[in-house]
């Protein structure tokens, strides 16, 4: 009975290793605290009717940000712990974390950065910034695009469900490789933690990615034909479309794991007439791509700065496109790269390899593209700008050690090393966490109302640095010296043991880096007031999210521009301002559906991980009648008048006057320094402490 | 969007500074690198010199297009900075038929020229491919185990856990295959890469070792708790050595027949280096047999697990 209800959940799978308390308790109490404080302020209906059930892309996109920045944080301490535990394990001592216990922390590392930071974070650029772009007030399906966030944070809850109900996270390397993963060889619960927090995040981004190639296709503003869209929306589009290419491939691949692991069959078991190597080519027929869809959206980022800052058109826009056409091409034909020492034949390999060159071609023209833009351009170095030249030098490294290992016999020596780690390194913080950072900064202004504290976003840009390359050098230098990744002990003849606590200082500094954009944030707001960005185009800006008013209105634009030319907005400007000519809006209703569909598709997953059958049969059929039930609601819009349109841009103007004089008044301050910021916040806790000003919130 | 920092640094101060740093980080590392063994460089013999000067010839041929581009990339952020001067700035400026043309036939062409060099180079050493010689090889039959190496020299009837003892100049021909155990990769830095030891398959790696010594070997590819663990040491000895140590061995009383096998498959991790006589030479390919057949020869006791 007992089982029926809690299937092999029980008491024993607890956590009851310190490292997982600790992460359960710093987990609840943070839970606890945000219940604490919204139940305080009486702030549950506005969370719930402002934020959680909307439709909004911008609202939506923040939400993104919110999640990806804390799971940044959470796979950040993974790093750290990994390090350390390298750092201290060697010869007699075994550090301070079991084989299997490391072996979940690196898993999960590469999972949550993957998945619930670089995916959350371009999620969110895109959503906020993609509808802008093209001039239009929604997206084709709103209702798809919460559903596809809350399946994200279901997947992002699942990586971290273990820290509850404990059992443990797969062991597995972040692509779970078979028949390693299998019951075989992995019988607990991770591996199933892993497949459905992967299962339900990923159709979440099948349904994204519909969603915004349907609204990137249907809804730009008129005039705007495929060939004068902004590049981020190009490389939007392109990773959009690699990625319902290639995600439900993910999917599938997923029940068939769950299939081996939950009713004993034999897709991928090493017994029975199950092929692993099948599901070495399936998973990396996914993965491979996936890099570059999380890259594309990041080119796109980077031909913009660069444009903007160099206050000049891009060089050569169609081979821009076309290259990252190219690119978004070739990299569905590079996967066997990934494992050519699984033993095919010169000719399999050598073609893969060749494939993996030519993808090489593509990125260079982009290169030159950006080179050509800055020559004769009026360059100005705001953040963006130098996360972009960051990028550059970093993401180059990454290049250059990649085409090595495209080379078949050259990867035998180099493939499953840290070498490989460094690489893949190189070319994910460097291309696309550079250039999430690039285009945070770059839209912030647009995003929040306000220009970022530029004097501590340079602290933090050199720390990224400093900390990349002490992170990472010794890395390139290891994985040479024949350190294979995911160890978690080794012998001391071998002399890697200072290069692992460089590494470990390294990420130290990054980790100050990290804090320092907290910072940089936080002063950000504190100095609002000056740093309010009245105008809607602070960077003096050339494409259609600048014509709008930052932040932008629910309804994105008051009038839908038309656009002649490819840099629509600087055209806009050109012309002069005009007077606008109000019209009625529809407006998407916000809905829960979104919400209550993400829940029981979690449970799903919850019952099956647990075997907890009846939990997984009610969820599915609570999934379909909630799906059912929004399907038949037909009254899913409202209009805004234009007589209400015209209300809601008078109180902006209004708003924007008096914010223009307070910045006005402090134009002549600085930005705030980092030591600025700390004696703020000693003054603010005196302030607290003395006033008791707690009992006032 | 002029911030009014105070203590800017002129671009000089910068690029004296960072230069300054990575200096002193670079002899900082040479000095940690003094007399360690960089293995994929420090190759002790045919297949993993060859792969060296593949990684080295390949690494400056991308260097030699890429630091270019990259410091033409910088200059040009520098030349056309916006504190330096304004009349040079053209926004209007138009690259034309040829640039495009440029941009795209430099790399294509760079990259075709790669090309021609990998696709013969990936032939000449594909892993399966016999080492000529002149000499007869040796026929080692590798087994990863749960996590143990097992080497099986089937023509001298011994075998060994956790070392392989092979003699200098005598190409090895490494039969890799898996048992019980999950995919591994079997990988001695000094003598040549690595290659997946797999249940059902064999895959044929060659190797030949050209200096005396004692070389590390690991799996590579994650395959459970006792990963780290699993490693063992190629010994490289002369070919009289050799022939007295495999004599020697031949002795030793422990023997390796089905029940000692079966003992050795079970998981256990860090395993000491062992070795073994009279080996029952069936065992290797009833291991490889156990996998290939179809779904009912291939039951193990796995399967009623879950």
């Amino acid at each position: 009975m007992k089982e029926f209800f809690l299937g092999r959940l029980n008491r024993d799978s607890l956590p009851h290793d310190v490292f997982m308390i600790g992460g359960s308790i710093s987990i609840i109490a943070m839970v606890l605290l945000a219940v604490a404080i919204l139940t305080r302020t009486k702030r549950w209906k506005w969370l719930w009717n402002e934020w959680l059930t909307s439709v909004d892309p911008k609202k939506i996109g923040i939400m993104y940000f919110l999640v990806a920045g804390f799971m940044l944080l959470r796979g950040g301490v993974d790093a750290i712990m990994i390090w350390l535990q390298q750092s201290l394990s060697v010869g007699n001592s075994h550090g301070y974390l079991s084989a299997d216990h490391f072996q979940q922390i690196f898993t999960a590392h590469g999972n949550i950065m993957v998945f619930f930071v670089a995916m959350g974070f371009i999620f969110g650029l895109i959503n906020y910034i993609v509808p802008l772009q093209i001039g239009a007030r929604d997206l084709a399906s709103p209702f798809l695009n919460t559903l596809g966030f809350w399946l994200y944070v279901g997947g992002v809850i699942m990586v971290n469900m273990f820290f509850l109900f404990g059992g443990e996270y797969a062991a597995t390397g972040w692509l779970a490789v078979q028949p390693l993963s299998g019951a075989a060889f992995s019988p607990g619960v991770g591996v199933d933690y892993w497949i459905w927090s992967l299962q339900i995040s990923g159709i979440g981004t099948t349904l994204g990615a519909i969603n915004f190639i349907m609204t990137i296709l249907k809804m730009r503003a008129p005039g705007m034909t495929l060939w004068k869209m902004p590049l981020f929306t190009w490389g939007s589009l392109f990773s959009m479309l690699m990625a319902v290419s290639v995600f439900p491939l993910l999917t599938a691949t997923l029940f068939l794991t769950f299939f081996d692991r939950y009713f004993g069959a034999h897709f991928f078991t090493a017994t029975g007439g199950g092929d692993p190597m099948m599901y070495t080519n399936l998973i990396w027929m996914w993965g491979h791509p996936e890099v570059y869809i999380l890259m594309l959206p990041a080119f796109g980022i980077f031909s913009e700065v660069v444009s903007t800052f160099s206050r000049k058109p891009i060089a050569s826009y169609t081979s821009n496109v076309l290259g990252m056409a190219g690119v978004s091409a070739l990299a569905l034909s590079v996967w066997l790269h990934h494992f050519f020492t699984m033993g095919a034949s010169a000719d399999v390999n050598a073609f893969f390899g060749v494939i993996t060159l030519v993808i090489a071609i593509p990125t260079a023209v982009l290169f030159f593209t950006w080179i050509a833009t800055m020559h004769r351009g009026l360059i100005r170095f705001d953040t963006p700008m130098l996360w972009f030249l960051g990028f550059v030098a970093i993401f180059t490294i990454g290049g250059v050690s990649g085409l090595v290992l495209a080379f078949p016999p050259a990867d035998f020596q180099l493939h499953n090393s840290l070498f490989l780690v460094a690489h893949f390194h190189s070319n994910v913080i460097g291309g696309v966490l550079f250039g999430i950072f690039c285009g945070i900064s770059y839209w912030f202004p647009k995003i929040t109302g306000l220009k970022l504290n530029e004097r501590i976003g340079r602290n933090a840009f050199w720390f990224w640095i400093v900390g990349f390359c002490m992170s990472f050098i010794p890395m390139y230098i290891l994985g040479m010296m024949g350190a294979t990744r995911r160890m978690d002990h080794y012998d001391t003849p071998t002399g890697w043991q200072p290069f692992f606590i460089i590494m470990l200082l390294g990420g130290i500094v990054i980790a100050i880096g990290a804090a320092l954009q907290i910072v940089q944030i936080l002063a950000t707001f504190i100095q609002k007031k000056r740093l309010r960005d009245t105008t809607g185009d602070p960077w003096d800006g050339r494409t259609l999210e600048w014509a709008t008013a930052s932040a932008p209105p629910f309804y994105n634009f008051t009038v839908i521009p038309q656009i002649t030319t490819r840099d629509a907005f600087l055209e806009i400007k050109h012309k002069g301002p005009q007077e606008p000519i109000y019209e009625d809006i529809v407006i998407p209703k916000n809905t829960g559906a979104g919400i209550y569909i993400s829940a029981f598709a979690f449970l799903v997953g919850f019952g099956f991980v647990w075997h907890i059958n009846w939990l997984a049969v009610v969820s599915i059929i609570g999934i379909i009648v909630v799906f059912v039930v929004r399907a038949f609601n037909e009254e899913t819009e409202y209009v805004l008048t234009a007589a209400e349109v015209k209300i809601l841009e008078k109180v902006r103007v209004a708003k924007a006057l008096v914010y223009e004089q307070e910045s006005k008044a402090t134009a002549d301050e600085e930005d705030m320094s980092v030591w600025d910021f700390a004696k703020y916040l000693y003054a603010f806790a005196l302030d607290v402490m003395r006033n008791k000003k707690w009992k006032s919130w | 969007m002029k911030t009014k920092n105070k203590q800017k640094l002129s671009l000089a101060k910068t690029l004296l500074i960072m230069s300054g740093a990575f200096t002193a980080f670079g002899i900082g590392i040479a000095v940690l690198l003094r007399g360690k063994n960089i293995a994929v460089l420090n190759s002790k013999g045919l297949i993993a010199s060859e792969q060296r000067s593949l990684i080295i010839f390949a690494a400056v041929m991308v260097l030699s297009i890429a630091v270019p581009t990259v410091v033409i990339l910088y200059f040009m952020a520098w030349k056309y900075r916006e504190s330096s001067h304004t009349s040079t700035y053209h926004p209007e400026e138009n690259h034309g038929k040829g640039f495009n043309l440029f941009i795209w036939t430099l790399p294509t062409a760079f990259m075709l020229f790669l090309a021609l060099i990998l696709v013969p180079v990936t032939h000449k050493l594909q892993p399966n491919k016999a080492i000529a010689a002149g000499v007869q090889p040796i026929t080692i039959q590798v087994m990863a185990l749960r996590w143990k190496w097992l080497f099986i020299y089937p023509d001298q009837r011994i075998a060994t856990v956790n070392y392989v003892q092979i003699p200098k100049g005598v190409p090895v021909v490494f039969d890799l295959t898996a048992d019980e155990a999950p995919m591994s990769s079997f990988w001695v830095p000094n003598l040549g890469g690595q290659l997946y030891a797999m249940t059902g398959h064999i895959n044929r790696l060659n190797l030949v070792a050209d200096e005396l010594g004692d070389y590390q070997g690991r799996s590579a590819e994650i395959n459970g708790a006792g990963f780290s663990g699993m490693k063992f040491t190629a010994k490289v000895r002369s070919e009289a050595d050799f022939q007295s140590w495999v004599k020697d061995t031949q002795r030793s009383p422990d023997i390796l027949d089905k029940a000692a096998y079966e003992d050795l498959v079970k998981p256990s991790k860090d395993n000491q280096a062992t070795s073994y006589s009279a080996v029952d030479n069936t065992l290797y390919a009833k291991a490889v047999m156990k996998y290939m057949g179809s779904h009912g020869s291939a039951m193990t006791e796995h399967e009623g697990s879950h």
